[in-house]
C-alpha cells in the first residue's frame, strides 16, 4: 500500500501540482505587498507615481513578468483541478490539459512582457 | 478539527476558487492592456476613482482571495511542514484578516 506522501514524479500531473503550489505560495506572499503598494495612493497621485517609477527597474519588471506567469498558471492549473474534482479525472486528457494550462499562462506572461517593453 | 468543518472549508476553498477564476481573468486582461505605453497614477486612478463598479469588483476579489489564500497556506503548512491544529488554524485566520485589511485599504486608496 502506498503511503499518503507518495507521488509519481514522472507524471506531468506532479509538475502541475508543484507549479500550482509554488505559484500559490508566491502569490500569497506577494499580495500584501501589492495591496500596500496600491495604498500609496492614499498619500496622493504623486506618491503612487513615485512608487511606479521604482517599478521600472529591470529586476522589478522581470519579477512582474514572473508574477503574471504565476497568476495565470495558478488560474489555469486551478481550473484544471476544479474540472477534475467536479467533472472527473480522465487520464487520457490530462497531458493535453496540463499543456494547455502551461501554454495559456506562458501566453499571458509574454503578452504582458511585450506590452511592458 | 471536525469533519463537517473541514468539509465546509473545502467548499469555501472551491467556491472562492471559482469566483477568483473570473476575477483573475478580468485582472489579467486589464493588466496586460494597462501596461501598454507605461503605467501612471493618472491612468490608474482615472480608471478607478469614483467608480462603484471597480470598487465592487475589487471588493469581491479581495474577499474571495482572503478566503482562498489562507486555506491554501493552511494546506501547505499541514502537508509540507506537518503544522496542524489550533495554532495553524489561528495563523490562517490571521493571514485572512491581514489580506482583508490590506486589500480594503488598497481599494479605498484607488477608488475613493
Amino acid at each position: 500500500m502506498m503511503n499518503a506522501g507518495w507521488r509519481n514524479r514522472g507524471h506531468p500531473a506532479y509538475w502541475a501540482f508543484l507549479v500550482h503550489r509554488l505559484s500559490g505560495l508566491a502569490l500569497a506572499l506577494f499580495l500584501p505587498l501589492h495591496f500596500l503598494a496600491l495604498a500609496q495612493a492614499l498619500r496622493g497621485a504623486a506618491a503612487l507615481d513615485a512608487f511606479l517609477a521604482w517599478t521600472r527597474s529591470p529586476w522589478v519588471e522581470a519579477s512582474e513578468i514572473a508574477l503574471v506567469f504565476a497568476l495565470a498558471a495558478h488560474l489555469t492549473g486551478g481550473l484544471r483541478l476544479l474540472l477534475i474534482e467536479f467533472v472527473g479525472w480522465k487520464s487520457e486528457s490530462q497531458k493535453a490539459l496540463i499543456a494547455a494550462a502551461g501554454g495559456i499562462a506562458a501566453f499571458c506572461a509574454l503578452a504582458f512582457a511585450l506590452n511592458l517593453a | 478539527m471536525s469533519t463537517s468543518i473541514e468539509t465546509r472549508l473545502w467548499i469555501a476553498q472551491r467556491a472562492s476558487a471559482a469566483l477568483l477564476a473570473l476575477c483573475v481573468a478580468v485582472h489579467l486582461v486589464t493588466m496586460i492592456a494597462a501596461v501598454r505605453g507605461g503605467l501612471s497614477a493618472t491612468d490608474i486612478l482615472g480608471r478607478t476613482r469614483g467608480s462603484i463598479g471597480w470598487a465592487a469588483f475589487y471588493g469581491l476579489f479581495v474577499v474571495a482571495v482572503s478566503i482562498h489564500a489562507p486555506l491554501g497556506l493552511r494546506t501547505i503548512a499541514s502537508e509540507w511542514l506537518g503544522w496542524r491544529g489550533r495554532a495553524a488554524n489561528a495563523a490562517a485566520v490571521l493571514v485572512g484578516a491581514v489580506l482583508l485589511a490590506c486589500g480594503f485599504l488598497a481599494i479605498v486608496a484607488v477608488t475613493r
